[in-house]
């Protein structure tokens, strides 16, 4: 039953791309749910319709079968305006989500007028202050800004609406580490402040056990397994699937320098 | 040890502007024996350009400058082009990032591969394509004859990925420059990938120069680290005496991943020290 806890949930969600014989079905019979203010995190190997998911919800993939609910309420498959009031995303690549040619100015005061806020100046700062850049951030243009920056400018288009959901699509494997771990930061700041609810899909396995209390395993269009952080630093998982993953993610990357895990 | 394949003193890269010159790279020098050499470091900090420079393919607006930089007793600063061709790919060959945009989207991979080996000898065709297809075997792909007849297109990343290699390693190269060879692939291949990497430089003596900015990777993979800051080689030690690695530089990287098995509420950032850019290499060999 859809209890009141939940922010999003979904009840068989499927996608298929392609034509009568040339059908491919890239997510298939999903149902999972987020509580409000919980970051859940979707892992899988690439093609594994994880970000497909997260188009779905977000209604960029808008022909999709099964149903969608929001607080409670089935999404129609045309998304409206008070819908993005509510969900935003952040994607991957911050040097491709920004228009070149706009100011971060623009980029921030689009979505003000689109959603008809007022005191736009008065937001602009406060949502660069909030992601640590200041307000004289204002009036550059994307190539003049660092990955970093770029994904920081991202995230404020996101928040600058106060929207209850963050979509975010790897949002850090663009990045350097040090500035990965700037960004992962700024995101655990922002959850606690604001309440907000994320929804992260990555390949990496450490980021998600630090940012998400939920994970999700996806394997061929399915969520085969849910697992607590805890239960992914672990390594403890039911499926031999998951088990195999977990155990690729450590062997090449591991945080565990310490123990004896080097080749001698 | 014996001689080295790269021999780099003083190394300089500098882009000269109207205003202010950059310098990319600032005096490094390094030698790569038959052996694997990770080279870490953030974007900007010169190791992608460290690799290219080796084969001379720098942009033409980089003044590279050195008081010695030898491949294998030949002076690469004063080589003609004539020379470099002879070298590239016969000699030195290099993987880049992403198979997507370095196979021909036009070419069967059968012909890219073979096209690799005749290049650089004078065989048949015939004896060009067993070796091609022995090769595609090596780098572990099942069907070798029907992805010889194949498009790039029509293969997954990590396969694109294991072609680049058997196309840089056909030739027989004496050392293979692999800038981010994995960080475009999943993790579940990309320990595939590298394993078979692993497994042919290994056997045929290869000397391997792993450009990567993922500091455990090449802690895992490779016999020695360098870590580069901004145009400089901070630290050289044995890949597996990371941890113990003493630059604050290298330290702060390490601190600033997330880990599985010690979890924190908030990652340590990286804070960076301006003396860096004058003071020595720290620099440890291993004692044997």
């Amino acid at each position: 039953m859809v209890t009141t806890d939940n922010i999003i949930e979904t009840r068989g969600l499927s996608v298929t791309f392609g034509e009568s014989t040339d059908t491919n079905r890239v997510v298939d019979d999903v149902s999972f749910h987020i509580r409000h203010g919980e970051a859940y995190g979707l892992i899988g190997e690439s093609g594994c319709g994880k970000s497909t998911i997260l188009r779905a919800i977000v209604g960029l993939n808008p022909d999709y079968d099964g149903e969608i609910f929001f607080q409670s309420q089935t999404v129609p498959h045309r998304r409206d305006k008070s819908f993005f009031r509510r969900m935003q995303m952040v994607f991957q690549d911050p040097y491709a989500s920004l228009h070149p040619r706009k100011i971060v100015h623009q980029v921030l005061a689009e979505p003000l007028r689109i959603h008809g806020l007022d005191r736009h100046e008065e937001r602009i700062s406060d949502v660069l202050e909030a992601v640590g850049l200041g307000r004289d951030f204002r009036f550059r243009y994307p190539h003049e800004l660092s990955g970093g920056q770029r994904q920081r400018v991202a995230i404020a288009r996101a928040l600058i609406i106060e929207p209850q959901v963050l979509l975010l699509d790897e949002p850090t494997s663009a990045l350097d580490v040090s500035v990965q771990a700037e960004i992962l930061n700024l995101l655990k700041k922002l959850r606690r402040e604001r309440g907000l609810t994320y929804l992260l899909v990555t390949h990496d396995l450490a980021v998600v056990a630090h940012i998400c209390e939920r994970i999700g395993m996806m394997h061929c269009g399915k969520i085969i397994e849910e697992l607590s952080a805890d239960e992914v630093r672990g390594m403890r998982a039911v499926k031999d699937y998951t088990r195999d993953f977990l155990a690729a993610s450590v062997g090449s990357r591991a945080g565990r320098i310490d123990q004896e895990m080097l080749p001698s | 040890m014996d001689k080295p394949l790269i021999d780099i003193r003083d190394l300089w890269i500098r882009f000269p502007g109207v205003h202010r010159s950059i310098d990319a790279v600032r005096g490094i020098s390094l030698t790569i024996g038959r052996e694997k050499v990770g080279i870490v470091g953030e974007s900007g900090s010169g190791k992608s350009l460290t690799g290219r420079a080796i084969l001379k393919l720098a942009p033409n607006s980089a003044r590279i400058t050195a008081r010695r930089m030898d491949f294998d007793g030949i002076d690469l600063l004063a080589a003609p082009e004539r020379k470099m061709r002879a070298i590239r790919g016969n000699r030195i060959s290099m993987i880049l990032q992403d198979p997507k945009f370095s196979l021909n989207p036009l070419m069967r991979i059968g012909n890219q591969i073979m096209e690799a080996y005749r290049l650089h000898h004078r065989v048949s065709i015939a004896e060009a394509k067993r070796r091609a297809l022995a090769m595609l075997e090596a780098v572990h792909i099942r069907d070798p004859e029907r992805v010889f007849m194949q498009l790039p297109h029509e293969v997954s990343g990590g396969m694109g990925q294991r072609i680049m290699i058997a196309m840089m390693l056909i030739p027989e190269p004496d050392l293979i420059i692999a800038d981010e060879p994995t960080s475009a692939l999943d993790v579940t291949v990309r320990r595939q990938v590298l394993s078979i990497l692993d497994e042919l430089v290994t056997r045929r003596g290869t000397g391997l120069m792993f450009i990567s900015h993922d500091l455990n990777l090449v802690a895992d993979f490779c016999d020695r680290v360098l870590v580069m800051y901004a145009g400089r080689i901070m630290e050289d030690m044995p890949a597996r005496e990371l941890h113990n690695a003493q630059h604050p530089y290298t330290r702060a990287l390490l601190n600033s991943l997330p880990r599985l098995d010690h979890p924190v509420e908030e990652l340590r950032v990286p804070s960076r020290d301006p003396a860096w850019l004058h003071e020595k290499v720290i620099e440890r060999r291993e004692n044997v």
